[in-house]
């Protein structure tokens, strides 16, 4: 067996299952919090990409350097994108709050189209080619056969959003009253907790991570298009899902995991069936443990 | 901001509160004063969670108004308004059935309560700017300060969910006098309780009013420590106030032993 391919499958399949787990987080924090699936979230992600790809433009004509270039559009990309998270909890899912438990989905879906339309409308339906932002480094040559520059900044960089967002979680303030948000609503608001605030939190922070992964992933794969956003979620759902969805931990497994069988899916049978591993793993894990990975078997009392 | 005796902080007037085409409660009303502890009491069904869950917020009263005057600020009609408002206003409460955060630790439980009482954001903590350090050791050192208050100084690393019933019935206390709250609300406080553990609660309900000032409304089942602490009693029964007074002249009343033990049979 040709362990060094195999080897090179594996980093890439963590490289892409770190980025699939990024978009992850988001859909399982606002599951955690409020029991709905946001499908709008990859939107989130692609309009994060496009804003990127716009300021990328403006600065490298005025002639700054890449790395620079780099920075000031993700800084962008993710006010941007915090602004969409929040508006778009506003306007489809504030409304529904009280209402049964299909509307909201249903308004997600179709934000999720109106999104995607949007963007094609005002910008274009085509791909967009995203420069190369970041010059290969020189220490990275040994290695360049398993892990590019680009990858090594977006381990980097999914690592450090990690710890922070638990860090967040753990110890601040408005990461406690999330936790508390989720464990009791009721009782949370009977506590002082501001239950609406702590709603927009979760969905800014959700769509910043979701904005930095739509950078990281530009960068990677060189194009842009208004549908990234689809696929890019379709899979961060089922990675949400696979490691149980509402469980912070699960999602950032189940997007390695994820990951990992896309590409050894992919490296080994045929790269045309990425998507198949995929969804194939997502069914057997949904057939053998439904709560996913590290999700706790939902009690109903009837 | 300490209350002066005989300052009335809350008054409940002509509260109904129906769901569909039942009537939970019917025209209730009544005063609390500062320093007092008011206990509500009535048979099973009699409504008197319905009544807390009306001036708490959680839910919106058909009928009636409820009013509260915090102490040195201005007096509020706050049916309608939103729980966690209520709550920064000044009045807290506890469940029946405890309602803990159950996978926070002891500490964090408590630590919740000071929220609407903190203001420090992400960004703040972000920056570990000084007000946000500050302001998270001042929550720690008052959290800790009620769990010793209420006895669980000691356990404040556990999960809550792995404290003995009296002990997350403690804690609830602890969490709701974290919001700084003028008025305290306890439903059932006493329930599940062993004798020894009833007593204990006695004591700390008698104390906390003293040394927090609150003023404490209580809703209980258990007619020793109802009639011990209890300056005033209001009872109910199907949703209707039927009888208020001292201890003394609520035992002595024909018709709270009626509502209790049933009519009395004429041979």
């Amino acid at each position: 067996m040709d362990f060094e391919y195999l080897f090179e499958l594996l980093c890439s399949g963590v490289v892409k299952g770190s980025i699939y787990a990024l978009i992850a987080l988001g859909y399982t924090m606002v599951y955690g919090i409020i029991q709905l699936i946001n499908f709008a979230h990859g939107e989130v992600y692609m309009i994060g990409a496009f804003v990127a790809f716009i300021v990328t433009g403006v600065l490298t004509l005025s002639g700054h350097s890449g790395l620079t270039v780099l920075l000031l559009a993700a800084l962008a990309a993710v006010i941007y994108a915090a602004a969409y998270g929040y508006t778009l909890e506003k306007i489809a899912y504030r409304p529904l709050r009280n209402a049964p438990r299909l509307s909201p989905l249903i308004s997600a879906i179709g934000a999720s189209i109106f999104l995607m339309n949007f963007v094609q409308l005002v910008q274009t339906p085509d791909f967009l080619p995203f420069p190369e932002l970041i010059s290969d480094f020189d220490f990275m040559e040994p290695i360049s056969r398993y892990l590019s520059s680009v990858d090594l900044i977006i381990l980097i960089v999914t690592t450090v959003t990690m710890i922070a967002l638990t860090v967040l979680i753990k110890y601040t303030r408005t990461g406690k009253a999330m936790r508390a948000t989720q464990q009791d609503m009721i009782m949370a608001r009977l506590s002082g907790i501001n239950v609406d605030r702590v709603i927009s939190a979760t969905f800014i922070i959700g769509s910043v991570l979701a904005a930095i992964a739509g950078v990281l992933i530009a960068s990677r794969t060189g194009q842009i298009n208004s549908a990234i956003g689809f696929t890019a979620g379709l899979k961060a759902f089922t990675a949400a899902v696979l490691g149980g969805i509402g469980n912070i931990p699960g999602a950032v497994l189940g997007g390695l995991v994820l990951g990992i069988a896309e590409t050894l899916g992919a490296g080994y049978i045929s790269s045309a069936y990425e998507d198949v591993f995929a969804f194939g793993l997502l069914v057997l894990i949904l057939t053998l443990r439904p709560s996913g990975l590290l999700g706790k078997a939902v009690k109903q009392k009837v | 901001m300490a209350a002066t005796k005989g300052e009335k902080l809350l008054e409940v007037s002509g509260l109904s509160m129906d769901f569909g085409g039942l009537r939970a409660i019917d025209n209730i009303g009544f005063e609390l004063f500062a320093g007092e502890i008011v206990a509500l009491i009535g048979p099973n069904g009699a409504g008197k969670t319905t009544v807390f869950n009306c001036i708490t917020g959680i839910y919106e009263p058909t009928m009636g108004d409820v009013t509260i005057h915090p102490p040195g600020g201005t007096c509020r009609r706050i049916n309608g308004m939103k729980p966690n408002s209520i709550t920064s206003l000044g009045m807290a409460r506890t469940f029946q059935n405890i309602r803990l955060f159950p996978a926070m630790t002891v500490l964090e439980n408590v630590m919740i309560g000071r929220h609407c009482r903190t203001g420090s954001t992400i960004i703040d903590a972000i920056l570990s700017s000084r007000r946000s350090r500050r302001e998270e050791k001042e929550t720690v050192d008052k959290s800790y300060r009620l769990l010793q208050k209420v006895g669980l100084a000691d356990v404040a690393d556990e999960f809550s969910r792995n404290l003995s019933y009296g002990a997350q019935r403690r804690l609830e206390i602890a969490r709701a006098l974290a919001t700084d709250p003028f008025l305290l609300l306890l439903d059932e406080p006493a329930a599940g309780m062993n004798p020894q553990e009833t007593h204990e609660l006695d004591e700390l309900i008698v104390r906390i009013r003293a040394e927090e000032q609150v003023a404490i409304l209580l809703i209980e089942h258990d007619m020793k420590l109802v009639m011990n602490i209890s300056d005033r009693i209001y009872v109910m029964e199907y949703g209707k106030e039927i009888a208020q007074g001292t201890p003394r002249e609520i035992k002595e009343n024909p018709k709270v032993i009626e509502a209790y033990l049933g009519e009395e049979v004429h041979a």
